[in-house]
C-alpha cells in the first residue's frame, strides 16, 4: 500500500521556539558507525583467548529437577567447564532495588539457573563453556537432567483457581496487605478506590460492562541477548553486554556472583533494541561464573528461540471493565478487575496497568482491583509502558461503546471527560500541567480526522493512552577541549539516538553547535551512577544532567574570564555562547576554550540529577482500517498519532519513537501472540511464526507532535518513548467495529479471531 | 571436528581465502573468522534479514548460506559499501532521514536497499515496502526507512553516472 503522497512532510519542529539547537535535526553522532557496520554491539566483541558458553534449557513447562549429571559433557574434548545453580550464590529472599523496581534475589537467581524446579519451557538449567560454540552446544546435549514433570498452568484465569497446579509452595497471596493462609498462584491483590462507585453507577444513564483477554507478546528486539565476561585472577570482573542499564547489570551481577560492586565493571556495548526487555540479567552472571571456572573470557549468546522462550515477554491478561456515563456524557463511575500474568515469578506490571487504566479521564467514583498471578511462562519483563497497553485496550473499547450508545463523538467525549492540570487519578495522584486535551484537539484539527472515510468495510477508530514517565538518577561529565568542543560522557546506554538528544541540551545551554559536542556512553567505572534507559527518562533526566554539566562549565568559564580580565567575577556573565565582561569585554566559547589550558586548570563540568517532575505523557491516535469480511484480515489504510512530548529536542527521533511505538502497538493489536500447546510449549518461537509487522504490512505513520512544555525540566522535556504503544490496539478495535460491526474483546485481532466474530455476528442476525 | 576446507572468494573487491568447517554458515565465517561483524545475527534462520549480504550481486541471508558454498563467489558486505572518503548515498540518506534507532537492522537494510536500487532506480513506496519486507526492524515502524530509500534513489539519480 502506498501512503506517502498524502503524508505531509514532518514539519513539526521550530514553531517559534527561542532555541538554536533544540528543535533542529542534526545527524546523530554515532550515525556513521551504524551505517557502515562499524558500531560494536554485544555479540561483535572479540577478545584474545575467548571461549564460548551455551545454556541448556528445560524442555518442560513445569518439573522438579531430581538430578543433573554433567560427567559426559565434561568429558567431551574442548569443554572447559559446566555450571549449574549451585555455582551461583544462594542469595536468600532478599529484596533489592534494581532501578526498575524491587526484585527478590532468590527469584532472580533461580531464573538465571533453575534450582530445584523448572517453571517454564526454556528455563535455564545449566551452562557449558567450550573452545567453540559448536562443541559447547554438543556438550549441552550430553548433560543428563532427571526431571519429574508436573502439571503446568499457562493461563491467568486457570492459574487463579484454587485447584490449579502451584508454581511455588511458599507463595502466599498478599491480599490487600494481609498474608493469606494457604499458598496460591496469586502473588498479590491490591485495590485503589475513589469516591462512591455505587452512587456513581446509580447516576449513570448507560452502564457498560465487558470482559477482555489479551495474549502474551514479546518485545521482539532484533538483537538477541548477549554477554561476555572476564573474571580476573585479582577478583575483578569485566562484563561486556548490550543492556538498558550498565549500573543495574553491575548490581545484579555483583549480588548473584557474590562480588562487591566495585569489582564489577560493566562496559555497555551498542544495544540492538530493548523496549524494557534488556534490564533484568540472564546471561551476564552465567558468563561471569564460567569465566571464573575457566580463567578465560567467555561469550554467551542467545538464539532467537532462547529469546522467545527464556526472556521478555509481556503479560497476557484478563480485564473486566464497567463504565457508567450520565446523560450529559460525563463519566459517573468506573470499576475494573485486572489480572495480569507475571510468568514464573511474581512481578507483572499490574501495578502500572492499574494506575494507567483510568488515567486519561476525570473519574469521580472509581475502583480498581489488581491481581498479580504466576503461570508457567517466562518471567515477564517490562515492555514499553508496561501494563498500560492491555489496560487501554479494555477501557478505550468500552469508552467507544459508551460514545456509540449516547451518540457522542469520541473526541467530544474526551474533551468532556479528559484529564487536565488538577484532575485526580483514581489511585490518588493529582496531575500537574499535562497535554491530554491538546492531543485530542490536535486530532480534531488534523487533516486526517477532517477527511471523510469512504468505502466498504472501512472504519475509523480513536483511542487515547497515558504513561507516567519517570525521572530517576543520571550523571554526566563534560570536558572543554582547547578547540572549542566539548567531550561529553553520560551514563545512559543509547538505544535510539539519545546521546545526540543529550548532547543537544548541553550544546543549547552553552550556545555551541550540536556537532561541537562529542558524546560517549561511559562504562560503570568512568561515569557517575545512572539508572536504566527506560521509563521514557533518558532525554528528560540524562538531558537534565547534561544541562547541569553545562551550567557548571558556564560557572567555571565565567571565573576563568574574570581571572584573565582581572575583574570581579560578579561582573562577568555567560550569555549567547560566550562570556561577557565590563567595558564590552567578550570571549566566545571557542576563544575562551582556546585559553583554558594556558591560563590555569582544565574545565570539566559535572551534572548529577535525581529530578522529580517528569510529567506524564498522553497520546491520542486515529486509524482507518479496511477489513476483509471473507478472511478477517485487517489492513491499515491510514494512521495518525498525536502526542504531547513536552519539547521535541530532536524532532526526527521524537517522531521515530512515536512511529516505532505505534507499530509495536499495531503488531500487538493485530498479529502477535505466543501459541502454547497443552504441555506449555511455545509453538511459534521464530520470527516467521511470531510475526512482527514488516514494512509491507504498514502505511506511513503520521505524527502530530504536540508540545506542552513540562515545567519540571529546564527545556520542558517530557518522556516520549513509551506512550505511543498504548492506544493502537484499542484504536484498531474501534476502527474494526466501525468497519464490520464486531466488537473485538480479545487480542490479537488476527484474521481467525476477527473472522470468528464476523461469523458469529452473521449467525446471530 | 569435521575437516576444514579452504574457500576462495572475493569479498568487497579483494580476493579472500578462509578455512571453514562444512557446517559453518557464511554469517559465522564473516563474523567469527573474518571479523566482518557488520552483518548481524537476529534469528539465524532466514527470518529477519539482519545478516543480509550480496552474493554475486543478489541479496542473501548469510545465515542460510554455508561458508563452503561461497567458493568462487563475489561477496559484498556492509563494510564494503562506503567509498574510502565518505559514504554511499544510501548510507547518507539513512542518516539524514533518521532511518535508524538502535541500528542493529541497518546494515541488512542498506544491503537490501543497494540491491533494490540496482534493480530499480526509481522505486515507488509500494516497490520499496515489497522489496524490503524480508528485513525486520522493531524500532522505527519503517516510516523513516522507506523515506530514506526514496531519498537515496533521488540522490543517486541526481548524481552524474560514474565515468
Ligand atoms: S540472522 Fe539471517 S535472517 Fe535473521
Ligand atoms: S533500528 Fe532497531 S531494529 Fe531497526
Amino acid at each position: 500500500m502506498s501512503t506517502i503522497d498524502r503524508t505531509p512532510a514532518h514539519a513539526t519542529n521550530g514553531n517559534g521556539k527561542p532555541y538554536k539547537v533544540i528543535g533542529t535535526r542534526p545527524i546523530r553522532h554515532d550515525g556513521v558507525d551504524k551505517v557502515t557496520g562499524r558500531a560494536k554491539y554485544g555479540a561483535d566483541i572479540h577478545l584474545s583467548g575467548l571461549i564460548y558458553g551455551v545454556v541448556l534449557r528445560s524442555p518442560h513447562a513445569h518439573a522438579k529437577i531430581r538430578s543433573i549429571d554433567v560427567s559426559q559433557a565434561l568429558a567431551l574434548p574442548g569443554v572447559r567447564a559446566v555450571v549449574t545453580h549451585k555455582d551461583l550464590r544462594e542469595p536468600g529472599d532478599r529484596i533489592v532495588e534494581l532501578g526498575e523496581g524491587a526484585v527478590n534475589l532468590r527469584h532472580l537467581s533461580n531464573n538465571i539457573l533453575a534450582a530445584d524446579k523448572v517453571l517454564y519451557k526454556g528455563h535455564a538449567v545449566a551452562a557449558v563453556a567450550a573452545d567453540s560454540v559448536h562443541i559447547a552446544e554438543q556438550a549441552a546435549g550430553l548433560i543428563k537432567v532427571d526431571y519429574e514433570t508436573l502439571p503446568a498452568v499457562i493461563d491467568v484465569e486457570a492459574a487463579m483457581k484454587p485447584s490449579a497446579p502451584l508454581l511455588h509452595a511458599d507463595l502466599f497471596t498478599d491480599e490487600l496487605g494481609q498474608k493469606a493462609k494457604a499458598p496460591s498462584n496469586v502473588a498479590k491483590h491490591f485495590r485503589f478506590e475513589k469516591g462512591d462507585i455505587a452512587k456513581g453507577f446509580a447516576q449513570a444513564k448507560v452502564v457498560i460492562e465487558r470482559e477482555f483477554r489479551t495474549a502474551t507478546v514479546h518485545q521482539g528486539y532484533i538483537e538477541p541477548h548477549n554477554a561476555t565476561a572476564m573474571w580476573n585472577a585479582d577478583g575483578y570482573i569485566t562484563v561486556w553486554t548490550s543492556t538498558q542499564g550498565s549500573f543495574t547489570v553491575r548490581q545484579q551481577v555483583a549480588e548473584l556472583v557474590n562480588a562487591p560492586i566495585s569489582h564489577v565493571k560493566v562496559i555497555p556495548m551498542e544495544i540492538g533494541g530493548g523496549f524494557g526487555g534488556k534490564i533484568r540479567v540472564y546471561l551476564e552472571p552465567v558468563a561471569a561464573i564460567l569465566s571464573k571456572r575457566t580463567g578465560k573470557p567467555v561469550k554467551v549468546l542467545m538464539s532467537r528461540a532462547d529469546v522467545f522462550e527464556g526472556t521478555g515477554p509481556t503479560p497476557a491478561s484478563y480485564i473486566r471493565v464497567k463504565l457508567g456515563v450520565g446523560s450529559d456524557g460525563k463519566i459517573t463511575a468506573a470499576e475494573t478487575y485486572m489480572a495480569y500474568e507475571a510468568g514464573a515469578y511474581p512481578g507483572s506490571p499490574i501495578g502500572a496497568g492499574a494506575m494507567c487504566i483510568f488515567a486519561c479521564y476525570d473519574i469521580p467514583n472509581g475502583r480498581i482491583d489488581g491481581y498479580d498471578v504466576v503461570v508457567n511462562k517466562p518471567q515477564t519483563s517490562a515492555y514499553r509502558a508496561p501494563g498500560a497497553t492491555n489496560a487501554a485496550f479494555a477501557l478505550e473499547t468500552v469508552v467507544d461503546e459508551a460514545c456509540e450508545q449516547l451518540k457522542i463523538d469520541p473526541l467530544e467525549f474526551r474533551l468532556k471527560n479528559g484529564v487536565k492540570e488538577g484532575s485526580r487519578r483514581v489511585d490518588g495522584p493529582v496531575f500537574p500541567r499535562i497535554g491530554m486535551m491538546e492531543t485530542v484537539e490536535a486530532v480534531k484539527k488534523s487533516e486526517h480526522w477532517n477527511t471523510p472515510l469512504t468505502g466498504k468495510h472501512r472504519g475509523r477508530g480513536v483511542a487515547s493512552g497515558f504513561w507516567f514517565n519517570c525521572g530517576l538518577k543520571s550523571s554526566a561529565s563534560a570536558t572543554v577541549n582547547p578547540d572549542g568542543t566539548v567531550a561529553l560522557v553520560e551514563g545512559s546506554t543509547d538505544i535510539g539516538g539519545s546521546r545526540t538528544g543529550i548532547a543537544m541540551q548541553l550544546a543549547e545551554t552553552l550556545g555551541i553547535a550540536a556537532t561541537d559536542v562529542v558524546p560517549t556512553v561511559g562504562d560503570t567505572d568512568s561515569v557517575g551512577y545512572t539508572d536504566v534507559t527506560g521509563g521514557s527518562r533518558v532525554t528528560f533526566a540524562t538531558g537534565y544532567a547534561a544541562y547541569e554539566a553545562a551550567r557548571d562549565i558556564q560557572r567555571q568559564m565565567v571565573e576563568r574570564a574574570a581571572r584573565i580580565w582581572e575583574v570581579d567575577a560578579a561582573k562577568v556573565s555567560y550569555e549567547n555562547g560566550g562570556v561577557t565582561g565590563p567595558d564590552g569585554k567578550r570571549f566566545s566559547f571557542k576563544e575562551l576554550a582556546e585559553q583554558i589550558n594556558k591560563t590555569g586548570e582544565p574545565i570539566v563540568g559535572r551534572g548529577t540529577v535525581d529530578p522529580e517532575g517528569c510529567g506524564g505523557a498522553f497520546a491520542t491516535h486515529v486509524v482507518d482500517v479496511e477489513v476483509d469480511p471473507e478472511t478477517g484480515k485487517v489492513d491499515i489504510i491510514r494512521y495518525t498519532a498525536a502526542q504531547d512530548v513536552g519539547t521535541a529536542i530532536h524532532p526526527s527521533y521524537v517522531e521515530g519513537q512515536i512511529q516505532g511505538g505505534t507499530v509495536q502497538g499495531i503488531g500487538w493489536g493485530l498479529n502477535e501472540e505466543y501459541f502454547y500447546d497443552a504441555a506449555g510449549t511455545m509453538r511459534n518461537s521464530t520470527f516467521l511464526d511470531y510475526r512482527i509487522p514488516t514494512c509491507y504490512d504498514l502505511p506511513m505513520i503520521d505524527t502530530l507532535v504536540v508540545e506542552v512544555p513540562n515545567p519540571g525540566h529546564p527545556y520542558g522535556v517530557r518522556g516520549v518513548g513509551e506512550v505511543p504503544i498504548v492506544p493502537p490496539p484499542a484504536a484498531l478495535a474501534n476502527a474494526i467495529y466501525r468497519a464490520v460491526g464486531v466488537r473485538m474483546k480479545q487480542l490479537p485481532m488476527s484474521p481467525p479471531n476477527v473472522l470468528k466474530e464476523i461469523l458469529r455476528k452473521g449467525a446471530s442476525k | 571436528m569435521a575437516k576444514r576446507r579452504v574457500v576462495t572468494t572475493t569479498i568487497n573487491g579483494r580476493q579472500t581465502e578462509f578455512l571453514c568447517e562444512p557446517r559453518q554458515t557464511l554469517l559465522e565465517v564473516l563474523r567469527d573468522t573474518l571479523d566482518l561483524t557488520g552483518a548481524k545475527e537476529g534469528c539465524a534462520n532466514g527470518n529477519c534479514g539482519a545478516c543480509t549480504v550480496l552474493m554475486n550481486g543478489r541479496p542473501v541471508d548469510s545465515c542460510l548460506v554455508l561458508g563452503v558454498e561461497t567458493e568462487g563467489a563475489v561477496l559484498e558486505t556492509i563494510e564494503g559499501v562506503a567509498p574510502v572518503d565518505g559514504l554511499d548515498p544510501i548510507q547518507q540518506a539513512f542518516l539524514e532521514n533518521a532511518a535508524l534507532q538502535c541500528g542493529i537492522c541497518t546494515p541488512g537494510f542498506i544491503m537490501s536497499c543497494k540491491s533494490l536500487l540496482a534493480e530499480n532506480s526509481d522505486p515507488t513506496e509500494n516497490d520499496i515496502r515489497f522489496y524490503l519486507a524480508g528485513n525486520l526492524c522493531r524500532c522505527t515502524g519503517y516510516d523513516k526507512i522507506v523515506r530514506a530509500v526514496l531519498d537515496a534513489a533521488k540522490k543517486r539519480n541526481a548524481e552524474p553516472a560514474p565515468a
